[in-house]
């Protein structure tokens, strides 16, 4: 079974070969498909049931109501907001900037190596 | 003392430019200026390199109408050579950071580098 | 002629750059001979690999016979310049050409209709060159100039598009930054000098002992290079940079970014190898860093609106799994039961990440030019209901976002794997902060994916359509590679990874130039 060990990579403690994975990814679908097969048979494609609703109110233009990029990750932005305010005071896009970190950066490694912190 | 200051004389200037340009590139708001700290600091780097190809003592290494005392006593000629390949690359340099000065003056209309800053975050 | 391959590998491209310009007007005919002039290299490429991997270090010796011969007067040292391959430098050198062969033929139909290709292809090829240079070369100087000609040449490819200031803006400040890092590399090489007397790095790490000025000249060497490949807090210039360069120049510009990764860790381990191995305190700064590296890149990368500075952000994010690979093995370098249980293996995993993130990153930041090809904006805002338009770069999009991410069995999770690992036995909370910045690096591909390629069809894009073909086949080939290097980890582990992990630290094979000396 050479081929079986070629797909095998060993680490220290452990190891992975994708044809487990598959198998596992087997096992998952057949699953899946179960509760599908179970699932309400009411559906029906190309009527007023797969029309996007708002609340009732009528959608005459399906571009506006797409979710934009920026609003995809609002609430993460805004419970880590501290947060971001830092980075972006980090994030000057100024040349100088740029310079004065990397001497910052180059003093503190040059006194931790020469002061062998 | 003094005769100590004198043998480090281009080391302390080599510091004092690595100072001078870093200072340059870090603090000022005009580009061009910021262009020079660069040159400033490759000066300096110019200068550490020569300061160390010297050797006292010894004899320059030209053959040519070379005293007999200088065989076998010429210093090494690398740092000059490192030095010349270094000018040649600085000016290439510089001559990319002025033309892209020029580009940026077009289209922003400014120097400042605090309103040149439409990449970020 | 095989022991000529490694002055081969720089004459050719070189030749290549210089004769490029000759097609002034034949923008075509530009694209085609630089096309080709990549693909020959590539070749040797792969000769010199295989000639490495299998016949051990290579030393080509320029304006002399023998690498052993002294000067007449019996001065006993190195004074020649020297290439010096091993199995790490060849590993690298086989990046660089894939990537160059990938981007020119990407360049073929991207930037089709922008004047001035003869130029840009001449850099394209010069900075090949530079990347070459640095990762063969085995003498200090010659690797300042190798690194500057990359860093003029990446500087003026970034700047390209010279109608846009956003794109001369980012190439002042990659070259700015370039300059500076590039002149306290100098500075500390005269240093060196100035104690030793030489420039061959072989020759100097026998020499150098543990005194304050070499240990200067290491700080500043590792600061610099750090700074060259893009470690926090030193990383802005790279959103900058590969946000504004043409997409087809991204691959080769990613390389000469680990190009420089290389020239840290080469200095890290044979430059300063004796030094190295009596202080772990490199190795514990390098996982930091890399640790800072991979979590603020990716949190950076989730805010982005701009597809390709998000895909840049992450490409920060992701040196810092290599940094933090490497810099586990290099801190029980001197440990030997530590190293064997899991430090080579750590090595591995930083070493394996950077050829599969090159792989996958170049596929990403090409779907985000093919995306910019045909919606002419890289807002994410003004995208949406690109697949239906664009499978082929669709495809791509999804075989590079979920390598990037980890997720089996594409290649980008046979590396994380080994680093969860190994970083898990130095110190649990590294393994935690890798495992953290893998699920939002997949968070943020969600949001590219869910605004630029789902979501109800724009009317503004109504007619585009799917990406020429030379664009689509660079893609494909790359998504192929990303699937390859997945399914068959082993095979590249065993022929191209675990040699170049024993290179560097094989450090006596490498002062005496593999046996010559």
């Amino acid at each position: 079974m050479s081929w079986l060990e070629n797909l095998t990579l060993t680490s220290p403690s452990g190891y992975w070969n994708p044809v487990l994975w598959l198998a596992f990814l087997i096992i998952f679908a057949v699953i899946g498909y179960i509760v599908y097969s179970r699932g309400n048979r009411r559906y029906k494609p190309n009527t007023e049931q797969v029309k996007p609703f708002i609340s009732g109110n009528a959608v005459d233009d399906v571009e506006q109501i797409r979710v934009r990029a920026s609003d995809i990750y609002w609430g993460f932005m805004e419970a880590l907001k501290g947060y971001y305010n830092v980075l972006m005071r980090m994030h000057t896009g100024d040349v100088r900037d740029y310079i004065l970190w990397y001497l910052g950066v180059g003093a503190i490694i040059l006194f931790i190596l020469v002061g062998g912190v | 003392m003094n005769e100590v200051v004198l043998v480090n004389l281009p080391f302390i200037v080599v510091a004092l430019l690595l100072a001078v340009g870093f200072y340059t590139i870090g603090f000022k708001r005009n580009l061009i200026k910021i262009v020079i700290g660069v040159e400033i600091l490759e000066g300096a780097v110019n200068l550490f390199l020569i300061a160390l190809g010297y050797v006292k003592g010894a004899y320059a290494p030209i053959y040519t109408m070379a005293p007999p005392q200088a065989e076998n006593n010429m210093v090494l000629p690398t740092p000059q050579a490192l030095t010349l390949t270094s000018i040649v690359i600085g000016v290439a340099v510089s001559a990319l950071m002025l033309a892209f000065a020029v580009n940026i003056y077009r289209h922003y209309g400014t120097l400042d580098v605090i309103k040149i800053r439409r990449l970020r975050g | 002629m095989i022991e000529h391959l490694p002055a081969l590998m720089i004459a050719v491209p070189l030749f290549g750059a210089f004769t490029t310009p000759l097609f002034k007007k034949k923008p075509r005919a530009a694209a085609l001979w630089a096309l080709s002039i990549t693909a020959v290299t590539l070749c040797l490429g792969i000769l010199l690999v295989k000639e490495v991997t299998t016949k051990g270090m290579m030393i080509y010796v320029f304006g002399a016979s023998s690498p052993g011969l002294v000067l007449p007067s019996g001065y006993h040292v190195p004074v020649r310049i020297i290439f010096e391959v091993d199995a790490m430098g060849a590993f690298m050198a086989l990046s660089a050409v894939l990537m160059s062969f990938i981007g020119a033929m990407y360049s073929y139909s991207h930037v089709k209709f922008e004047t001035g290709l003869e130029k840009y292809y001449a850099l394209l090829l010069l900075l090949e060159v530079g990347i070459l240079g640095m990762v063969l070369t085995g003498d200090l100087f010659n690797l300042f100039v190798f690194l500057e000609i990359a860093g003029i040449s990446g500087s003026a490819l970034v700047g390209f598009r010279n109608y846009r200031g956003e794109a001369s803006e980012a190439g002042l400040k990659y070259l700015i930054v370039s300059a500076v890092a590039s002149l306290m590399v100098l500075f500390s090489i005269g240093l060196l000098y100035g104690e030793y007397g030489n420039l061959n790095m072989a020759y100097l790490s026998t020499q150098i002992g543990f005194n304050t000025v070499d240990i200067i000249a290491l700080g500043l060497l590792f600061t610099s290079f750090a700074m060259k490949c893009g470690a926090v807090p030193t990383h802005y210039w790279v959103p900058d940079a590969y946000s504004e360069v043409p997409a087809g120049i991204n691959p080769t510009l990613l390389v000469a970014t680990y190009a420089s990764l290389y020239a840290l860790f080469r200095v890290s381990f044979s430059l300063f190898g004796k030094v190295t191995l009596t202080m772990s305190s490199v190795g514990w700064i390098m996982s930091v860093i890399g640790v800072l590296t991979m979590f603020i890149g990716v949190t950076m990368a989730l805010v982005q609106k701009d597809v390709k500075r998000l895909m840049s952000y992450h490409a920060i994010s992701q040196t810092g799994y290599m940094l933090l690979g490497v810099g586990v093995g290099l801190t029980v370098i001197n440990d030997p039961a530590k190293m064997a249980a899991f430090g080579r293996d750590a090595m591995a995993g930083g070493i394996f990440h950077i050829i599969n993130h090159i792989i996958y990153k170049s596929l990403l930041l090409m779907t985000a030019g093919a995306l910019f090809y045909v919606t002419g904006t890289r807002n994410l805002n003004e995208m949406g209901g690109l697949a239906r338009k664009m499978p082929y770069t669709t495809i791509a999009f999804i075989v590079g976002a979920a390598a990037i991410s980890g997720i089996p069995p594409f290649n980008g999770f046979a590396s994380k794997f080994l680093i969860y690992e190994t970083s898990y036995q130095l110190n649990p909370l590294l393994a935690i902060f890798a495992m953290v910045t893998s699920i939002l690096t997949l968070a943020s591909f969600v949001k590219v994916f869910a605004s630029a390629f789902l979501g109800p069809p724009v009317e503004k894009y109504e007619n585009v359509g799917e990406v020429p073909k030379p664009m689509v086949a660079a893609m494909l080939i790359l998504a192929a590679l990303c699937i390859l290097f997945g399914l068959f980890p082993n095979i590249v582990l065993n022929k191209l990874v675990y040699p170049a992990v024993d290179a560097l630290l094989n450090l006596s094979g490498y002062q005496t130039w593999g046996g010559v000396l």
